[in-house]
């Protein structure tokens, strides 16, 4: 369960604070597909690196299973980031001197697992990259380096998984298989999936959207396709951001 | 299962992460090699030489122990010397002169040195000559056996009579080598072993002539020399003799060579903290570089530590190649510094690998690399794992000052400057005073470069060119690469011109030298009675006479009415100091001549003393160290007549000059009565009528010698080319060691530049507008750090000229600007390399990059 309280994120700009980000709340509960969307400079990014504990809100606070976030220091999210969360980027971030395989390795030698080459090897199989796993990043397509670093993503069966814009700098198809991917090792690993997109389509995957606008949520509400395929009441948008709801957008 | 990495799993990491800048991280380190290199051949050689002096001691001082008698050996102490043979102690006798040699057939002449030795010398180590073994044979006969320079000089061979004095030889021999005396004795002057018991036959021992008196002794096996000598050192001293044992001879030698090992470490240590201010420039780049990768792997779930961790361990591995690179040189330069280095060692050094030499340069390079390159890396710390997402620049910067690391690694520098100076200092003082210039010629240099900064803001104008306005103008924007290239530049060039200055003053006395003496052929040991007969031979054959100085031998006994010892010890000289017991050879004259000034006093003039007390002046620095002051009485011994002479006047003396000059000058009626020789100067234009004089007058006045300084003059050109070789090598060394702490400088900011020059090429910049603007920044940073590091060196080498080798500092303006204007095309060289970069790069790569 992932938690987001009334959090706020501000920057000094000269003698002003500039909030790009404005007390948003809201829960999403193990196991479910989330997309947060919204126009450039809405908040998405800075609002998925507080729910990461990438960084720290400037008010309000973040828990994840029972952790509050804002309570660690660096080192103890980057620990609880170790065991329990995964990382898909808009520009792939696989480590450009190390082979797919050992870019997948990373973040279990990180926290001192063994057998990891295996586990490593297992994964790039899952992804369709079996044959690919002495490659390096430069050696590999886009598509394919994504799919390494959900391979990597996933190494420490994360208990919740982010990406920021991950077909952002794919093509229309292989964006699509990256997204049918991410949803079939949500479902098979049960893991949390919060993706911060532009991509309506790709939104639209999910089960819930987040919609942002001014460092505000403006809507949140269950996807199309969750409604059509197995619908459910959606959680409702709160704080000041149920008023400033844009249905139409 | 564990919760975090095993350091091997990090390490393993490490290695694995470090695949492609691996090349990169090495050409840093490498920064450090030629510093690794100066130490290890340094620390190596020396150790080798003072090995090889342990292992030759004996061989070295020819016995156990020596004695120097300066006026020969009395009727005392040759019975103290044969009581001692009948005792198991023999010993042999060496006197040693110099005279002008004749070959019999050629009549070929020069002046040489002479050693009559008795039977038993040396008694240990060999000497060797051609043919082999025949040194047993010197004492079958009146063999003399010769330095082969002196057989080419005089164009004689073996088997040829050698006239010295009133003597004639065989020469039997040429000597190779002789245990105990640098090469470079025998160009000085060539020496000549004859057996002692034909000594007086050269009729050379007469009056005032200079003659060493020694003795060797050899002690039985297992018999330590110092406490052997101990109870018999005062009865030997008594007798006016200088005891040297096998140990003080050993220690004497040793610290010369330290102190050689320890001023050329310096310099070695300077080398390895530029290289350490190139590994801090070339890891802040790599650091630039790896920030993305920190930002995955913090939000991977790398603890800042960890980060730490692997790029400490891949800096210190590349470290650890780069010292050994360097260590594999300097044991290079080692195995070839004996072949440079021979004629200028008593030893026949035998070169080993030294482990302690070569662990201590590998230990200190690495030390040295990591913690210059701990400084940037910790940088690493404070990447935000939100870099992966969202690139902030400006993120590294932000907290380094309220770091508390940053500080604990800015005091670990310091100390280990510290450290490292005092180490290869000779004093604590020292070293502190080197680590203060260090700190001092890095402040002035980053001053420097902020002042540049701070002008090129100021003046900067929008009525210049463009690419002039853009050039001036990156000296002074954010994450300007001008602090880092004017310290690498300027401590480089500081290093350069400095050795070179230094070089330049030592070596200039030698040209003064070479111009101001008129006379080139000086006559010496000139008796009473053969002045006038020299006097014509010189003037008949058509050479002017420049001089004829009268020399009188005597001692000092007394100052201000109380013995001389009594002096010494009311004025805190030591009672042993050579001014207070050598023997004087001085002169009268009544006029000052040209290689002197008088400081303080007055000159006495012609006039006649109204007393019995005579008038003399003295040197200003033998007065000073014997604490005499004008008025003060001194009371000589001429040669058995006590002579009362009071200081009137003190004279800066021109030693350098070959002119006779004197620490005592009298007024003629003091001294003009005593026996004396002469000194006669002439100048002789060619070679050949030098040689043809000399013969002539040798043939007439067989004691009387001469001394041709044209030949001397190109002796000391020949060692003066030596040396200026090694500095030349030295200067060329610290060169070659910039190169690479200027790329990493330069690479410090390459991505900034990289950037931008493909942002301007991507607006419509051409190829010939970059390369203009790259030129303006680097020719200005060029030029600012060279010349900043020239008046460094200045400062630098007028302290060295001025305190450390007591001479006249002279700005040699024109080499120091050579220096400059090589290490500012080099500045310029190395940054349009990166103009090179920028038209390889295209603009979509360097702009995803951004």
């Amino acid at each position: 369960m992932l938690a987001a309280r009334d959090l706020t994120k501000e920057y000094q700009s000269g003698t002003s604070a500039l909030a790009v980000l404005r007390d948003v709340t809201f829960d999403i509960p193990q196991g479910t597909f989330v997309s947060i969307v919204g126009p450039s400079g809405s908040g998405k990014t800075t609002l998925l690196g507080l729910l990461a504990g990438l960084d720290l809100p400037s008010r309000g606070n973040v828990t994840l299973d029972g952790a509050d976030l804002t309570r660690l220091d660096e080192d103890a999210r980057a620990k609880l980031r170790g065991e329990k969360v995964g990382f898909i980027f808009q520009s792939f971030q696989l480590i450009p001197t190390l082979t797919a395989a050992e870019n997948v390795q990373v973040p279990l030698e990180l926290r001192g697992d063994d057998d990891v080459v295996a586990r490593a090897l297992d994964l790039l199989k899952r992804v369709g990259l079996g044959d690919r796993t002495d490659h390096y990043p430069a050696q590999l397509s886009g598509g394919e380096q994504q799919r390494v670093a959900i391979a990597r993503a996933f190494a420490n069966s994360p208990r919740i998984l982010f990406a920021d814009e991950p077909t952002g700098n794919l093509d229309g198809s292989t964006g699509a298989r990256i997204v049918e991917l991410l949803d079939a090792l949500n479902r098979e690993s049960g893991a949390t999936v919060v993706i911060v997109t532009h991509d309506l389509t790709l939104a639209e995957h999910a089960q819930r959207v987040i919609r942002l606008k001014d460092g505000v949520v403006v809507e949140d509400r269950p996807s199309r396709s969750h409604i059509a395929s197995a619908p459910s009441a959606p959680s409702a948008p709160s704080g000041p951001a149920a008023a400033a709801a844009d249905p139409g957008a | 299962m564990a919760r975090t990495a095993r350091l091997s799993t990090l390490m393993a990491l490490a290695w694995r992460e470090s695949r492609t800048a691996r090349r990169r991280l090495l050409l840093y380190m490498s920064s450090i090699s030629l510093g690794v290199a100066a130490l290890v051949a340094i620390d190596s050689f020396a150790a080798n030489v003072q090995q090889s002096i342990a292992e030759q001691s004996r061989a070295l001082l020819g016995g156990d122990i020596n004695l120097r008698a300066r006026s020969g050996f009395t009727p005392a102490l040759d019975s103290l010397l044969d009581s001692l043979a009948a005792g198991g102690v023999p010993s042999a006798k060496i006197v040693s002169f110099a005279s002008m040699a004749t070959a019999a057939p050629s009549g070929g002449t020069r002046l040489a040195q002479v050693r009559a030795v008795s039977p038993g010398y040396p008694y240990y180590g060999e000497v060797i000559t051609e043919p082999a073994g025949a040194w047993s044979a010197l004492h079958e006969g009146k063999n003399a056996y010769v330095d082969p320079s002196l057989l080419i000089s005089i164009d004689a061979s073996v088997g040829d009579t050698l006239v010295i004095g009133y003597a004639r030889f065989v020469i039997r021999a040429a000597l190779i080598n002789v245990p105990g005396d640098p090469g470079i004795a025998a160009t000085i002057g060539p020496r000549i072993f004859i057996p002692d018991r034909y000594l007086d036959e050269t009729q050379l021992m007469g009056l005032g002539s200079r003659a060493e008196y020694e003795a060797v002794l050899k002690l039985a096996d297992g018999v330590r020399s110092p406490i052997w000598v101990a109870p018999l050192r005062p009865r030997f001293e008594a007798a006016g003799v200088r005891v040297r044992t096998v140990v003080e001879n050993e220690i004497d030698i040793t610290d010369a060579i330290s102190q050689l090992a320890r001023f050329l470490g310096v310099v070695g240590l300077i080398a390895l903290l530029l290289g350490g201010i190139g590994v801090a420039s070339g890891v802040s780049a790599f650091v630039q570089k790896k920030i993305d990768t920190v930002a995955v792997l913090r939000c991977l779930g790398a603890s800042s530590a960890q980060v730490l961790t692997i790029y400490l361990v891949q800096a210190a591995a590349m470290g650890f190649f780069g010292a050994a690179i360097g260590a594999a040189l300097g044991v290079a330069i080692q195995f070839l510094l004996p072949l440079a280095m021979s004629d200028f060692l008593p030893v026949d050094v035998g070169v080993t690998l030294v482990p302690s030499a070569i662990g201590l340069g590998l230990a200190i390079g690495v030390w040295v690399a990591v913690i210059f390159a701990l400084r940037p890396l910790l940088a690493l710390r404070r990447v935000s794992p939100l870099q992966a997402i969202r690139r902030d620049d400006a993120a590294l910067s932000a907290s380094a000052r309220r770091d508390t690391w940053t500080w604990i690694v800015n005091l670990a520098l310091v100390a280990s400057v510290l450290v490292l100076a005092i180490d290869r200092a000779e004093t604590t003082q020292q070293g502190l005073f080197f680590a203060a210039g260090v700190f001092v010629s890095i402040g002035l240099l980053y001053g420097s470069a902020a002042l540049l900064s701070s002008l090129a803001r100021r003046l900067v104008s929008s009525r210049w060119p463009y690419v002039v306005r853009q050039g001036v103008a990156n000296l002074y924007r954010p994450a300007s690469q001008t602090r880092s290239v004017v310290l690498a530049l300027g401590f480089g060039s500081f290093l350069v011109t400095t050795i070179v200055l230094v070089q330049a003053n030592l070596l200039k006395s030698f040209d003064l030298t070479a111009a101001a003496s008129r006379g080139n052929l000086v006559f010496f040991d000139v008796q009473e009675d053969q002045r006038a007969g020299l006097d014509s031979l010189v003037r008949d054959r058509g050479h002017e006479v420049i001089s004829e100085t009268p020399i009188v031998t005597m001692r000092m006994v007394g100052v201000n009415g109380v013995t001389a010892e009594r002096w010494a010890a009311a004025n805190a000289i030591p009672a042993r100091f050579w001014a207070l017991r050598r023997e004087y050879r001085s002169t009268y004259r009544d006029s000052v001549i040209a290689t002197e000034t008088v400081t303080a006093g007055q000159w006495f003039g012609a006039s006649s003393p109204k007393d019995t007390v005579f008038e003399f002046s003295m040197e200003q620095g033998i007065a000073g160290d014997l604490k005499l002051t004008l008025g003060d009485t001194v009371t000589w011994d001429v040669q058995g007549v006590r002579v009362r002479a009071r200081l009137t006047s003190t004279r800066n003396v021109d030693w350098g000059r070959f002119e006779p000059n004197f620490f005592a000058v009298f007024q003629p009626a003091a001294i003009s009565t005593a026996p004396q020789q002469f000194v006669l100067v002439t100048a002789v234009e060619a070679d050949t009528s030098v040689a043809r004089l000399q013969r002539l007058a040798v043939r007439r006045f067989p004691n009387v010698s001469s001394i041709d300084l044209s030949l001397v003059r190109r002796t000391i050109a020949q060692i003066v080319d030596k040396v200026t070789l090694t500095v030349r090598f030295l200067a060329l060394f610290s060169l070659a060691m910039g190169i690479p702490v200027l790329f990493s400088a330069v690479a410090a900011t390459r991505r900034d530049r990289l950037r931008e020059g493909v942002l301007l090429k991507t607006l419509g910049a051409t190829r010939a507008q970059i390369g203009r603007i790259l030129l303006a920044e680097y020719a200005l940073l060029g030029i600012l750090g060279s010349l900043s590091g020239m008046v460094l060196a200045f400062g630098g080498a007028w302290l060295l000229v001025t305190f450390v080798f007591e001479g006249t500092f002279t700005a040699a303006v024109w080499p120091a600007l050579g220096i400059a204007t090589a290490m500012t095309l080099l500045a310029v060289s190395i940054g349009l390399l990166t103009g090179r970069d920028v038209f390889r790069e295209t603009p979509m790569a360097a702009l995803r990059e951004g």
